[in-house]
């Protein structure tokens, strides 16, 4: 692989940036891998990547039935942070955040992570007793915050109306100042380079149409471009996960819903951190391009298209433009939507299954970019060991039977 | 934005007055304290999630405020039929095209099945 640094730069302007190598190559299928990951996300690749890295799994393939990043990856509003309630979570997220503050440094590519900070705002009392709850609970699992009050968030961001006259004022926040946001197709690409360079096979445009299962244990997948073998399979498919595991017998607690996001017309620069809101339904950030990115909320119903409806992009910017008036007359530029596979207490299934050395990693619904390298790592510990991590054990499937459930739903500031 | 038949204000409707609730016909078991954990997980948190046809429980949350089906296709969201509660589909995985006589035939286990729908 050749390393890119500023040399390089200067080195390759002298032929007019046209001798770049391929970021990756496109390799024929081989017949075997010791491992091989269903999903070409940035999830399926970071797993692939720390696989042949940190572990030693070198003959690994990544199966993509469309193009690398092309799913949620490309569609997510490319929000980081940590600032999860439960223990089992925190410690999930900020694993990430911790391989998020060197991502680019061990990938050698710039992901573009800016850790600009996240508010999450309060507009009742009941939502500032459970900011005061977060941020005591993230500082007990050391992951930084801050509860401010009305006037610490309009020292920080100066153009939010945090009058007392708003329909819905706000009264205060939680504030994570590592948190930021990343590059989201940098981080599939970076991840597909880094991958490949350790000898990652990366299948793109191959679909997984069925598994090889022999007396309870697998031993490879069936795809358009034949059969590949191997023993331990991993699925990373977000919102197609449950009919992955169809296709394996499998029945998983999962819902695929369509979530969207928005971006306006570059604007200048405006808003230098993230602001959610989980009141009024809304989150914000303006990118290094100027376009403000705009989440919304997940559209109720069951979908598989990729795209969203309008009511949900109305209730948005309404939210949108409730806590800034001064963006009221922006125009946006660009809606699409993402399916994202919700669990029923909004955390992640990382999991065995019933078939031996068949394993999941989905269900991070309307949150899973924050975990990429987090969800990478530890789920290629538990595809290396076979044994779960210690980090992804709590978020076994069994806890749909146990009764142990993860329940961030809104106590995360998790915007449903 | 969804033009949605309610079957008891006998009119379309503009998506923004219902609300869906999830997976249509889930019975619940009719003696939970006997039930397994399997069981019980089971009823509470596995859902069917087809790319396809799919029954889903709506409700007309701004209007009569009433419980009824929707059949509809979760990728190209084609709302297939309405059904009042208790009522079959006739449209089903099976049955994609509707099926409309099986669904008259039955209509006479609609009465049995009625007290277990939700």
């Amino acid at each position: 692989m050749q390393r890119y640094s500023g040399f390089g730069l200067v080195k390759h302007a002298l032929s007019h940036h046209e001798n770049w190598q391929r970021q990756w190559r496109n390799p024929a299928p081989k017949k075997q891998y010791d491992v091989i990951i269903v999903g070409g996300g940035g999830h399926g690749l970071a797993t692939a990547y720390y696989l042949a890295k940190e572990f030693g799994v070198k003959n690994v393939a990544v199966i993509e039935k469309g193009w690398l990043g092309g799913g949620n990856t490309a569609r997510n509003t490319t929000i980081v942070r940590s600032n999860y309630l439960w223990d089992e979570s925190a410690a999930l997220y900020e694993h990430s955040m911790k391989l998020w503050e060197g991502l680019s440094q061990d990938l050698n590519y710039n992901v573009m992570f800016s850790q600009r900070g996240v508010l999450n705002l309060g507009h009742t009392l009941q939502d500032m007793r459970d900011i005061q709850r977060r941020v005591n609970a993230n500082r007990l699992n050391g992951i930084d915050g801050e509860v401010l009050d009305a006037r610490g968030v309009q020292a920080l961001v100066p153009i939010m109306d945090c009058s007392k006259n708003a329909r819905y004022p706000v009264l205060g926040a939680s504030w994570q100042p590592r948190a930021g946001v990343a590059r989201h197709d940098a981080v599939a690409w970076g991840f597909a380079r880094a991958a490949d360079a350790q000898g990652v096979d990366i299948l793109q445009q191959t679909e997984v149409t069925g598994f090889k299962i022999r007396d309870g244990q697998i031993y490879g997948v069936h795809t358009n471009r034949g059969d590949i073998e191997a023993k331990t399979v991993g699925c990373v498919t977000a919102g197609n996960s449950g009919v992955l595991a169809g296709m394996a017998g499998i029945k998983l607690p999962l819902e695929s819903h369509p979530l969207q996001a928005l971006v306006s017309e570059p604007l200048k620069p405006v808003l230098d951190t993230v602001v959610m809101s989980n009141h009024v339904h809304g989150y914000i950030s303006q990118s290094d391009k100027g376009d403000l990115v705009i989440g919304a909320g997940i559209d109720g119903y069951n979908g598989y298209g990729q795209r969203g409806s309008y009511p949900t992009v109305e209730h948005t910017l309404q939210a949108i433009v409730e806590m800034f008036p001064i963006f009221s007359r922006v125009r946006m530029n660009r809606q699409w939507g993402g399916i994202v596979d919700t669990c029923p207490d909004a955390c992640p299934i990382l999991s065995k299954t019933r078939v031996k050395g068949l394993y999941f990693n989905c269900g991070w619904g309307t949150g899973g970019f924050k975990a990429t390298p987090g969800s990478g790592h530890v789920f290629a510990a538990s595809l290396a060991k076979g044994e779960m991590h210690s980090i992804a054990a709590p978020f076994s499937i069994d806890r749909f039977h146990s009764g142990a459930l993860v329940d961030e739903h809104g106590a995360a500031g998790v915007a449903h | 934005m969804f033009h949605i038949y309610c079957p008891y204000c006998g009119e379309l409707r503009e998506e923004e007055e219902f609300h869906p609730r999830g997976q249509a016909h889930l019975a619940r078991p009719a003696d939970p304290e006997a039930c397994t954990d399997e069981e019980w997980g089971d009823y509470l948190f596995f859902r069917d999630n087809p790319r396809g046809i799919h029954h889903e429980l709506w409700v007309h949350s701004v209007g009569c405020r009433k419980f009824f089906n929707i059949t509809r296709h979760t990728v190209s969201y084609e709302i297939l039929e309405t059904y009042k509660m208790g009522e079959l589909p006739s449209f089903t995985a099976e049955h994609s095209r509707g099926n409309s006589t099986e669904a008259a035939s039955r209509q006479a286990q609609v009465a049995q099945q009625a007290g277990v729908h939700v």
